[in-house]
This record gives C-alpha cells, sequence and structure tokens, in this order.
C-alpha cells in the first residue's frame, strides 16, 4: 500500500480525539469510531498516529481495526451498498441480488470501484426483516429487492438521488 | 397526555422508518393542524409494534383501530374518514388472509391474539423519547419499591422466585447469578448490559431499546442496587443507530429527573450508566470477549472461571445481562414473583421474545409464553407459510442454533426442550423455511458466518469450521462422496468438544441437526447429484416449457443478463450459456413455464 502523507486537518483530527478521551488506551474502540466517522476510514497512517497518541504499540490498533468488521481500512465509494446477509434475508434471496450488484458493479465485496462511485458490502442484518431482502445506499433502505431491481438502484444512485434523500 | 381525547400512534421502528413512518407523522402533523384537530388529537412515534410484516403501522387510541401498509399519501384519507366522519377507513384495515373480512381492532388480529407482552410490553404504546410516558406505565416504581422498601437480598429472593432465566442464549437463572455477584467482596463493581446482537435474523434487543430504554435504565439500577453496583454499562451494536440516539436521550432525562446519578431517590444510592460501542463482531456477545472489546481490546473470549462475576470489566466483579433479561425485570418486582411464576412452563418461567422471519406470512417481533408450541407461532401468529408452500424447517438459536422440523411442530418452547430436539433458544431468532430451501446450502450459509466470525484464537473453531465449510462446499458443488458426510460429522463433534468458547462449542449445530433431520438431501447432492429444493446453482438449470410458455415476455424483460429470448406470444427460449441462475425468471413467471432441472 503507497504511503499517504495525513493532511493537517487529519493529523489534528486524530489528536483531538485522542485528547477527548484522555489518550486513555481503554477507549481505542471509541477513538477508533470517532477517527472513522470524522476521516471516513482508517489507513495505515491513521493507526500508527493513534498509536503514538495513545500510547500504545501500532499492532494493537491494528489487531483491533481488523477484528471488528465496522472498522475500513479501505476508503469508501460516494454510494456505500450494503447488502443485508442475515439469515432472513438470505432464505428470501439475498445472495442473488448481492451476485447481481457484483457483476454490474464488476467489484467484490470489500471493494470499491475504480470510479470511486460505488463500494459493495455485506453486512448482517439490518433488523427491517419484513421488508427482506434488503439493501441499503447509504443510510436509505430499499426493501423487497429482487436481482432485476439492481440496475434501477444502481440508476438512482448515478443520478444523484441519494443527496435529495 | 390529558389534554388529547384521541392518539395517533406511528410506528419508529427501524423497519417502519425505512418505509417512511417520519414523513407519515409529519403528514399527520401538518394534516391534523389544516384541520385545526391538533389541540385534539395527538400523534406520537412510538416503538416497535412488531407486526413488520405489514409496517408502516398507525394505531388510533383509545377505539384501537389498526391501519397497515399505510404510505404518507393516505394520511389524508385517514384523517378525513376517521376523525372527521368517524368511521374506520376500510381500505388500510388488515385484512384476514383466511376469511378476507378486514379487522378494525388490534385486538382481534391473529397476529396479536396469542402474544403476551412483557418484555415488549410498552414497545408501540409509548413515545419512547419521552419519560413522563414511562413514568405513566408504572415506570421507576419498581425501582422505588427496591430502594425504599427492600435489602438487596430481598430483591435478589424476588428475583430468584421469579425464576427468570437469562434471555441471551445460555438461560442461567439470572436471581442466582446475581446473588453470586453480590457475594463477592470488592468496593468497585459493574453491571453491563448486553445489547450487542450479533445474531442475524434478531432484532429484539433492538427494539426495546429503540421502543423502550427506560425498562433498561431502570434494570439496570435495580441490578446495581441488588449486587452492591454503582456503575453501568451499555454494550451496543454501532450498527444501531436509532437504539443509542433513543438510548441516550432516555439517559439523560432519567439523570435530570434524578433516577440515576447521586443520591437516587434520596436513599443515597449512586448509579450512573456509560455507553460502549461495540463494532461489529459476533463472538463480543460472549461476556468475556464482551469485556474484553469495552476495555478497548480484540474481542476474544477467555478461559472461564474466573467467571465475569468474580473478575470482569478492569478485573473487577460484573454482572452482565442480555436486554431482554433486563426488560423482564421492573415487570417483575411491580406484578410479583408469583404472577411471573404462573406464566411459562415448570422450568421456563414467563415469556419469550422471537423474532419471527423468513418464509412467513406474518414477519415481525412476537412474545409468548414459554410453553408455546412451535406450530401456534409459525401458523397461528405467523399466519402460516408465504404463497401456499409447504412449511420445511425452523431454524432456532441463529449461527449457534439448529433446524427443527415438521416432527418437532407441536414441542412446547423452552430451554430445555429446544436443547432436546437438537437446537437452542439462543437470542430467539427464528427462520422458517420452506420446500425450497436447500438445507445444505443453510448449513454452509451459517458456517460461512461463523467463518468470518471466529476470533481465531483457538484451533478448532479457527481451522476446523473452515474445513467443515470446504466439504459443504463441494457437497453443494456434486463433488462430495459419502465419506464427507462421515467426515462431517466427526469433525463436528471434534469442534464441538475442544473449542475454547461457546462460539465455537456451538457453530457445528446447524451442520449436526441438518445431517440428522435432512440426511436424504445430502445424499442426494452426493449420490445422484442433485439438489431437491433446486438452490445449489452448480445443480440445477432453468429451462422453459414451450407448452407452458405464454410468450407473455416478463421473464424477458427481467433477466437480468439477456439470457432469454423470444417473440411476444412465442415460447421463449433460456441460453444456458449466458444464464446465471439468479431464478428470477422462475419466481417471475405467472404460468409456471420455467421449471428447474
Amino acid at each position: 500500500m503507497p504511503k499517504i502523507k495525513l493532511s493537517e486537518y487529519a493529523t489534528t483530527t486524530i489528536k483531538e480525539v485522542c485528547a477527548s478521551f484522555n489518550h486513555n488506551e481503554g477507549e481505542l474502540i471509541n477513538v477508533l469510531h470517532q477517527v472513522q466517522h470524522k476521516l471516513g476510514y482508517l489507513p495505515a497512517e491513521v493507526q500508527e498516529l493513534v498509536a503514538i497518541e495513545l500510547n500504545i504499540p501500532v499492532a494493537k490498533v491494528y489487531g483491533v481495526v481488523t477484528f471488528y468488521s465496522f472498522f475500513t481500512m479501505l476508503p469508501q465509494g460516494e454510494n456505500p451498498i450494503s447488502v443485508c446477509m442475515g439469515t432472513a434475508c438470505y432464505v428470501r434471496g439475498a445472495e442473488q441480488v448481492l451476485d447481481e450488484f457484483r457483476r454490474q458493479l464488476k467489484i467484490d465485496v470489500g471493494e470499491t470501484s475504480a470510479d470511486g462511485k460505488f463500494s459493495l458490502n455485506a453486512l448482517r442484518c439490518v433488523g427491517a426483516c419484513g421488508l427482506a431482502p434488503v439493501v441499503m445506499v447509504g443510510d436509505r433502505v430499499h426493501g423487497r429487492v429482487s436481482p432485476s431491481d439492481v440496475k434501477k438502484i444502481l440508476a438512482e444512485c448515478k443520478d444523484g438521488c441519494l443527496t435529495h434523500n | 397526555m390529558a389534554d388529547y381525547k384521541m392518539h395517533i400512534l406511528v410506528c419508529g421502528g427501524t423497519g417502519c422508518r425505512a418505509s417512511q413512518a417520519e414523513q407519515i407523522v409529519k403528514n399527520f402533523k401538518q394534516e391534523l393542524a389544516q384541520k385545526s384537530l391538533d389541540k385534539e388529537i395527538k400523534v406520537v412515534t412510538t416503538g416497535c409494534f412488531g407486526f413488520c410484516e405489514k409496517g408502516p403501522v398507525v394505531k388510533i387510541i383509545p377505539d384501537n383501530t389498526f391501519y397497515t401498509q399505510v404510505t404518507p399519501q393516505d394520511v389524508t384519507d385517514i384523517v378525513e374518514e376517521h376523525f372527521i366522519k368517524g368511521r374506520p377507513l376500510k381500505r388500510l384495515l388488515y385484512h384476514n388472509p383466511k376469511n378476507e373480512f378486514s379487522v378494525t381492532s388490534a385486538k382481534n388480529i391473529d397476529f396479536y391474539k396469542k402474544q403476551v407482552r412483557i418484555a415488549l410490553r410498552n414497545c408501540g404504546f409509548i413515545n419512547p423519547e419521552n419519560i413522563e410516558e414511562y413514568i405513566a406505565r408504572d415506570g421507576y416504581a419498581a425501582l422505588g419499591m427496591a430502594l425504599t422498601e427492600m435489602t438487596p437480598e430481598q430483591a435478589i429472593q424476588l428475583v430468584k422466585d421469579s425464576g427468570l432465566r437469562g434471555r441471551g442464549g445460555g438461560g442461567f437463572p439470572t436471581g442466582l447469578k446475581w446473588e453470586i455477584t453480590r457475594k463477592v467482596q470488592n468496593s468497585q463493581k459493574y453491571v453491563v448490559c448486553n445489547a450487542d446482537e450479533g445474531d442475524p435474523g434478531a432484532f429484539m434487543d433492538r427494539s426495546i431499546l429503540e421502543g423502550d430504554p427506560h425498562s433498561i435504565i431502570e434494570a439496570m439500577a435495580i441490578c446495581g442496587y441488588c449486587i452492591g453496583a454503582s456503575n453501568g454499562l451499555v454494550y451496543i451494536r454501532a450498527e444501531y443507530p436509532l437504539a443509542i440516539h433513543r438510548l441516550k436521550i432516555a439517559l439523560n432525562q432519567a439523570k435530570e429527573y434524578g433516577l440515576l446519578g447521586k443520591d437516587i431517590m434520596g436513599t443515597g444510592f449512586n448509579f450512573d450508566i456509560e455507553i460502549r460501542y461495540g463494532a461489529g463482531a459476533f463472538v463480543c456477545g460472549e461476556e468475556t470477549a464482551l469485556i474484553h472489546s469495552m476495555e478497548g481490546s480484540r474481542g476474544e473470549p477467555t478461559f472461564k472461571p474466573p467467571f465475569p462475576s468474580v473478575s470482569g470489566y478492569q478485573g473487577k466483579p460484573t454482572n452482565v445481562n442480555n436486554v431482554e433479561t433486563f426488560a423482564n425485570i421492573p415487570v417483575i418486582f411491580n406484578k410479583g414473583a408469583e404472577w411471573f411464576n404462573k406464566i411459562g412452563t415448570e422450568k421456563s418461567r414467563g415469556t419469550k421474545v422471537f423474532a419471527l422471519a423468513g418464509k412467513v406470512n406474518n414477519v415481525g417481533l412476537i412474545e409468548v409464553p414459554m410453553g408455546t408450541t412451535l406450530r401456534e407461532v409459525i401458523f397461528d401468529i405467523g399466519g402460516g407459510i408465504r404463497g401456499g408452500k409447504r412449511f420445511k424447517a425452523v431454524q432456532t438459536g441463529g449461527p449457534s442454533g439448529g433446524c427443527l422440523t415438521e416432527k418437532h411442530l407441536d414441542t412446547p418452547i423452552d430451554y430445555d426442550n429446544l436443547i432436546l430436539a437438537g437446537s437452542m433458544m439462543g437470542s430467539g431468532g427464528m427462520i422458517v423455511m420452506d420446500e425450497d430451501d436447500c438445507m445444505v446450502s443453510i448449513a454452509k450459509f451459517y458456517l460461512e458466518f461463523t467463518l468470518d466470525e471466529s476470533c481465531g484464537k483457538c484451533t478448532p473453531c479457527r481451522i476446523g469450521n473452515k474445513r467443515l465449510f470446504e466439504l459443504l462446499e463441494k457437497i453443494t458443488q456434486g463433488k462430495g462422496t459419502m465419506q464427507d458426510l462421515d467426515r462431517l460429522r466427526m469433525l463436528s463433534n471434534v469442534i464441538k468438544d475442544t473449542s475454547l468458547c461457546g462460539l465455537g462449542q456451538t457453530s457445528p449445530n446447524p451442520v449436526l441437526s441438518t445431517l440428522d433431520n435432512f440426511y436424504h438431501e445430502y445424499v442426494a447432492h452426493v449420490n445422484s447429484k442433485t439438489c431437491p429444493a433446486g438452490q445449489c446453482k452448480a445443480l440445477l438449470k432453468y429451462e422453459v416449457d414451450a407448452e407452458m410458455c405464454t410468450g407473455c415476455t416478463l421473464c424477458f424483460r427481467n433477466c437480468p443478463v439477456g439470457a432469454i429470448t423470444g417473440e411476444k406470444k412465442m415460447p421463449h427460449y433460456i441460453n444456458q450459456s449466458l444464464c446465471i441462475k439468479c431464478g428470477v425468471c422462475y419466481d417471475k413467471c405467472k404460468f409456471k413455464a420455467i421449471s428447474i432441472v
């Protein structure tokens, strides 16, 4: 992975977040939540700075980031697409929907499209099982999605409907 | 509340919000203001009603009229008919699928008839963002009673007498857990609420936190008083933004009202609650893993003993209970152990909340007395199987549970019966499957989940499950041998016996229970290289029956890869080299002209 130089904004953000938790290493997960919320993702350079600020080994930070599925080391697309793969959605055909997204976007789960427009993820149960299978684009929930709806959802995103919702 | 003559309750649970419930609330407020009814009728956003299948749901009280699948555009009609003309708007009432009659009152809907709502008592009834509505429903009376009229020992005895067992899955007696933690001598103890609901397809904890957060706060404070702790922590999934939002509001309100903080109700008892966020790791539902995660580390489980009640968070005695367990506590104090004792079965008292989902007509959140049979849950409450298909199996206990079949339908549900039947209660996910579901694929699906979620600390779970998964994959691709079936069983037993924590020890359950109950399906995959349910892609092919095909072009228009060709009103044809076997044509065809071979 190429080295990236952290912007001044990123550096101050990380320092501020760590300071707000009194540089307490027990707050590592909360620190990472906030940093990811503000910067979008947690690349190696961000983890290094967090480790310095909390005075813990980078290995520990890396261990935590990679352990939890909520944290990501890759930038997410403009339209983060999450297909629910909870059991309720699975038995109602979520896998076919996910396959169709893969096919149309030509990316695999956990990847971001080359133009940075879309990223694809599978998540475990958003709890809207009544609407299964469920696809989330950003905060917007699409319910009862079939593989033939995939094209429409992607087109809607491209038209920028996301900003209106 | 007294000033208003009527209330419009709009479900504000995650499912209904996804279907524009917020806009419905806005429209109601606007419409009522326009018609100058806003002084008489109040719009309330509540927690989940449970009937997610028919969401968004709107209920009018006092007359209990229940409107289903409401859209923001329906609001004008409801106000016009219901409030101005004074008659229910027929179009949006629930239609009983059995006799096609519309049902006006919520009480007469089959979905609700057999339910007994204790943990969910306030969900869908009060505004979770207003503490006064909780107080009006006897809220914080239990805490008051415990603090002023009972010693901690008496309070623990009450919980013990009630027979309440942990609702997170294990079923450990709650009162006993509290007593053990109380007896450990330490000046600093913790109460932890486990709201890391990771079981895919279960959403009861989230719904309780979204619909009735104060009941959890009250119960945690009672627990704190009983075990001698002044700090509480809620460990909640970061994926539940609405639950977190409402919990935060509730915590602030409780502090404002002096129900949390120093010297609660002037009794000298101090108790405060903080929130800790999970970050998406199923294993963190295991209490030792959860505690490590709260300390900021990887959520890897450690060997028990020492149990958290002796050495937990920061090495201090810690009592961990699940959300649903806590939700039962205030009611037990208000109504007494004897009342609670009368509900349920001999060894499992009270009720259990289930998230009923999958191929069932009424998907939703339900609460039934322990001892209710699976048949009552699936066919009476759940309204039977979708699309008139045949029931095949019901999966309980999530990735740690097993699949139960027709022969188990009349088993009364409780902790012990489910274990005897080869499954477990788990947190209460209940996924119904029909004849189209391939049980080998289901087992593989759960294994894939376990693979993702295994923390990797112990070998049997990390490597054993990987090998199990590979065997299943081989079988679903039609490359399995009979020997593989024996290997599956043997390896499963080894993983069960040698894994470190509950996740590993239960991870082969879906494999073992499907092997037990659906052995013939495994054999079909191996010997005749067919998938009886028509789900395993490698083993099937979609074909158009030229005689049945009317040439309606529906399949042609829906095929995502353009594999279907044919003229209008002429039989269509599927190009097998392009077909991705997504099954859309099969689902869409109205003439049953597409068959799986």
